[in-house]
């Protein structure tokens, strides 16, 4: 509300906002209430042009961003069982699906791809929080699986960018389950001398961060996302006592030594290049596209495994 | 005259229980005709040791009723009223079956890291004489003991104490016995700075990275990220009461249902029995608790609990450590996918 909306009469009001406007052209900052509008947010990676605020991300704008020229290959997820408790809770978990299909454009809640990020080959699995809340069940699993199979092949990192409230309840028992299968999935990358990096997104919630999501090599967050174990409303209800100022926040996790670093959407597909490239003896931004991004693993796995004798190294020295 | 009370169980969504002078028995609310005919039972032996009468032959027919009823009560428990057996305050606990199925048990404490949390109970001892090491999540009994054991809600420490105690049996070739009771790990202010969730993850990380043993048996209850984190073993068996689920029925219920008096409902859906788990091939397999549950011939259990592991563990040991541990992590990587 500012003078004008005040100022100017009802009726006028009618005539200066026509009423074909879709109302989705312009996004209201959750943070600072500031209206955006949508190409500027679009063109701004969805972080708030006034307050900086990090709003949610659809899932392939994310890939489109970090992916070298916006190119990427999806993979296709092993199917499940669907609807394996036949659960109804106000509504069939069949229909939620089905809903969320249709709304998304996607078979469940990650996407995985492979591309290149600085001309290194990496998988990254990314979740849609638009998806019933990013919610893991026996889908995200065999995802996550997926991605860590195909990681181990390609020889190369993966990256697991979550955005999840945690299990889905509607799978019971099985979305339990997930978090047993997922850290397998991850460890397979890890065993294999492979860098297992994981950005930690609005929301990393329960059994999700339980598992594979505080389980990566480095671990990197957006600002402000909530992080957690345990849902805010339910700590408040044990203790009977207000949350700490900024409790579950990335900056506040950063505090308790629970994340690495909190990396700013613009700069975070830089980051992650510049990390990959430390963690794998290469240098992307100085060796541009000569060789093809397995080729280039593959010497750096060289380099890192046969260190060659150096001549500067006394034979003498005993350390 | 035997004095008894009624009145309402501390638990949550707690039936009415009798509280008798004699013994602290308490009842849930679908027992109550069994509780009424036990007290007439408590009764005339009351007044046959007063009066010298001879009342054995209508005691002799009421103690059959009673059989009957717990029988039949108990076949076809729903799984609400599962719930409320598997939170039993009588049910035996972890220190119970430590006690009874452990010998030297050598409790060890702490996480090296930052403290002792005592609603993880963990330490070696003997299995029929084999060395083991046993990781139990206990409730506590009375007030007192449930505040020590944080009511069996653990906190960071008490994962990272597991896990310690994990790696340790790794390194000596302990066999590993975990026992889960648990509504879920703590929610804290503390226990989330502390890192509640990587500690759960640690755990289960480490759980499928053994090389020894692994046998977890649900006793009571097994509460979300808290219960799986000591759960993920090559062997995973339920008490035929227990419960396992993603969230509590009263949870799935405020969230699902925007209404926790509909965690009746909610417990239905969840498929959260023994029986549930075993048909959706999540648990390897049941132990029958006596008649009328566990907490009312914890004798019976014990037995049937040290059978059950027994046979698991002769068979467990027998396979090489790098089996051991791919066979656990295809394990759970198969489970509940589609044939192909």
């Amino acid at each position: 509300m500012n003078w004008l909306t005040n100022f100017v009469r009802p009726k006028i009001q009618k005539l200066v906002r026509p009423k074909e406007v879709p109302d989705n052209l312009w996004h209201q900052c959750p943070k600072c209430s500031e209206m955006v509008f949508h190409r500027e947010l679009e063109k701004n990676l969805r972080v708030c042009t006034h307050c900086g605020h990090h709003m949610r991300m659809p899932v392939r704008d994310r890939l489109r961003m970090l992916f070298d020229n916006a190119q990427w290959t999806e993979i296709e997820i092993r199917a499940v069982a669907v609807d394996p408790l036949r659960f109804k809770d106000r509504k069939r978990y069949s229909d939620r699906l089905k809903e969320s299909q249709a709304k998304t454009g996607l078979k469940d809640a990650v996407v995985v791809g492979h591309g290149t990020m600085g001309n290194l080959g990496v998988v990254i699995a990314a979740f849609e929080f638009d998806f019933m809340g990013g919610s893991m069940g026996a889908a995200v699993g065999e995802a996550l699986i997926a991605a860590a199979e195909l990681a181990v092949l390609q020889e190369a990192p993966l990256i697991v960018i979550p955005s999840s409230g945690g299990a889905r309840m509607q799978e019971g028992i099985l979305s339990l389950m997930q978090m047993a299968r997922t850290t397998v999935a991850v460890d397979k990358v890890r065993e294999k001398g492979l860098p297992y990096l994981v950005v930690l997104t609005d929301p990393t919630t329960g059994g999700v961060t339980a598992s594979f999501a505080m389980l990566g090599d480095v671990a990197l967050a957006e600002p402000g996302a909530i992080i957690g174990f345990a849902g805010s409303r339910v700590i408040e209800q044990t203790i009977r006592e207000k949350l700490p100022e900024g409790f579950q926040r990335s900056e506040y996790l950063m505090d308790h030594g629970m994340v690495d670093m909190v990396v700013p959407r613009h700069e975070l597909r830089a980051r992650l290049i510049q990390l990959l490239g430390l963690l794998l003896h290469t240098n992307p931004a100085a060796e541009v596209g000569d060789l093809p991004a397995s080729s280039r693993r593959r010497k750096a796995l060289e380099r890192s495994t046969s260190a060659p004798p150096d001549p500067s190294v006394p034979d003498d020295y005993e350390p | 005259m035997d004095r008894r009370v009624l009145f309402r169980c501390p638990r949550r969504g707690g039936g009415f229980g009798v509280y008798g002078s004699n013994a602290a028995m308490h009842f849930l609310d679908f027992e109550k005709p069994i509780a009424e005919l036990e007290g007439k039972i408590a009764e005339l032996k009351h007044l046959s040791d007063a009066d010298g009468l001879n009342i054995a032959e209508e005691v002799g027919r009421l103690q059959s009723r009673v059989d009957k009823d717990l029988r039949s009560a108990y076949a076809k428990l729903s799984p609400w009223q599962k719930t409320q057996v598997a939170r039993h305050p009588d049910r035996p606990h972890a220190l119970d079956y430590i006690r009874a199925l452990i010998q030297d048990f050598m409790p060890l404490a702490g996480d090296r890291l930052y403290g002792e949390d005592e609603a993880i109970i963990g330490g070696m001892g003997r299995f029929n004489g084999r060395s083991v090491m046993v990781i139990g999540l206990e409730k506590g009994r009375d007030t007192e003991t449930r505040v020590k054991h944080n009511f069996g809600m653990a906190r960071p420490e008490g994962y990272r104490k597991a896990r310690r105690l994990m790696q340790m049996a790794d390194r000596f070739g302990l066999p590993i016995i975990t026992l889960v009771d648990t509504a879920g790990a703590y929610p804290g202010v503390g226990a989330e700075e502390r890192g509640q969730a990587e500690a759960i993850a640690r755990c289960i990380q480490t759980s499928l990275d053994l090389r020894v043993p692994l046998i977890s048996i649900v006793i009571g209850e097994g509460g979300s990220g808290g219960a799986i984190a000591l759960a993920v073993g090559n062997v995973v068996l339920m008490l035929e009461h227990a419960i396992y689920s993603v969230i509590s029925p009263e949870g799935c219920a405020s969230i699902l249902w925007r209404d926790g008096e509909q965690a009746k409902t909610a417990a239905e859906a969840m498929k959260l029995t023994a029986q549930d788990l075993e048909r959706l091939g999540v648990i390897d397999g049941i132990v029958p608790e006596p008649m009328g549950g566990a907490h009312r011939t914890p004798e019976a259990v014990f037995t049937a609990l040290r059978d059950a592991i027994e046979m698991h563990l002769n068979q467990l040991v027998r396979i090489e450590g790098g089996q051991l541990r791919a066979r656990r992590r295809d394990k759970f990587v198969q489970m509940g996918r589609l044939q192909e």
